[in-house]
């Protein structure tokens, strides 16, 4: 199984770290299993899977990961959605900005997240079960970006 | 009415979520298999049922966070909870805060780390691994991350080996998740 994340680090085949990767094998299917289910979900509910992939790229160019967004670009396809990953693109729709707000703030200060974050989502007409996808998406990809963040700093020193 | 609490405690808060949980009596077959194992093994907490509106999601995530957070080798448990609880300080994430200071506290028998990590954060007055731990911590839950090879070097120095840097990046990241979650969809509130 390639996983998306050790390919975007471009972790050593060899050496202490790919062991060290090797040991935590298993956390690393369920790292995969849990990007699949954020960016491939049997059940996308409200948020499409174009759309998905293109927060995700923005969310890689916020955290100034370029392999993972050029990932993520792949994954979205041809869409009209694209330009929204670009971190300083706004949309014009009112459910789509607020999405975007939440996942621009939640991505770089999830300290100032208040009742109000989520409050801005609902008046903007994302069903409950969206905010739950919504939030699980952003926090996954923020996971996946600081552990392919570390690993290719690591694998690079070996 | 119940207080949300604004400052940093290992008394673990009540934690009032902002999206309706779904109902456990109602809850389909695919819901009912996520929710089968729980985070640390506890019982099914509003957290969870809240999870639950995303199956697929929750049943990857929970086995993911309990062999980050429980499987045996590699860093100690003790310094699993640091990398995750530099995360919850970073993101001011109060009951993850809360839940993870205390099981350090319980591992170790010394509440004086967390009393000073709570009031110092990073710069605080504790021994130079678990300092450097704390701080590679809250380097790597910044936006955006920014380690470079020195932190890495940082980390050795105090005697961290590759796999233990590795299990230290994943309790941390993992907790960069957890706090987006927590701290998002809910608040922490007084039990009264």
């Amino acid at each position: 199984m390639t996983h998306v994340l050790e390919t975007a680090a471009q972790v050593p085949d060899h050496g202490p770290l790919a062991d060290a990767l090797k040991f935590r094998a298993r956390l690393m299917d369920l790292t995969q299993a849990s990007h699949d289910a954020a960016l491939l979900p049997e059940t996308p509910g409200g948020l499409d899977l174009p759309l998905r992939a293109v927060l995700a790229a923005r969310m890689s160019r916020i955290c100034r990961d370029e392999v993972l967004a050029a990932h993520y670009d792949g994954l979205a396809g041809d869409t009209p959605l694209a330009p929204l990953a670009q971190p300083d693109v706004r949309a014009d729709d009112a459910r789509l900005a607020t999405i975007l707000d939440y996942v621009d703030l939640v991505t770089r200060q999830p300290r100032d997240a208040r009742p109000k974050t989520i409050d801005a989502l609902r008046q903007a007409g994302v069903e409950e079960g969206d905010v739950v996808r919504l939030a699980g998406l952003v926090a996954f990809v923020n996971y996946q970006l600081r552990v392919a963040h570390v690993l290719r700093v690591m694998g690079a020193s070996a | 009415m119940s207080r949300v609490i604004r400052k940093f405690t290992t008394r673990v808060p009540h934690w009032r979520p902002h999206v309706t949980p779904v109902d456990l009596d109602t809850a389909n077959d695919e819901q009912r298999a996520a929710l089968s194992e729980t985070p640390s093994n506890t019982k099914i907490s509003e957290y969870v049922l809240v999870l639950a509106h995303d199956p697929q999601a929750l049943a990857a995530r929970t086995p993911l966070f309990n062999g980050i957070m429980y499987d045996s080798g590699g860093l100690s448990r003790e310094e699993r909870e640091l990398g995750a609880v530099a995360a919850s300080f970073v993101n001011r994430c109060i009951y993850c805060a809360a839940v993870h200071a205390s099981r350090y506290n319980q591992i170790t028998k010394d509440e004086t780390v967390m009393q000073k990590v709570f009031f110092d954060g990073p710069a605080a007055d504790i021994d130079p691994r678990a300092k450097a731990i704390l701080g590679f911590g809250a380097k790597l839950s910044d936006c955006p991350p920014d380690i470079t090879a020195e932190d890495i070097e940082t980390l050795r120095a105090q005697g961290l080996d590759d796999q233990e840097i590795l299990d230290l990046t994943l309790s941390t990241a993992l907790f960069g998740w957890a706090n987006r979650l927590m701290h998002t969809l809910g608040e922490p509130v007084d039990k009264a």
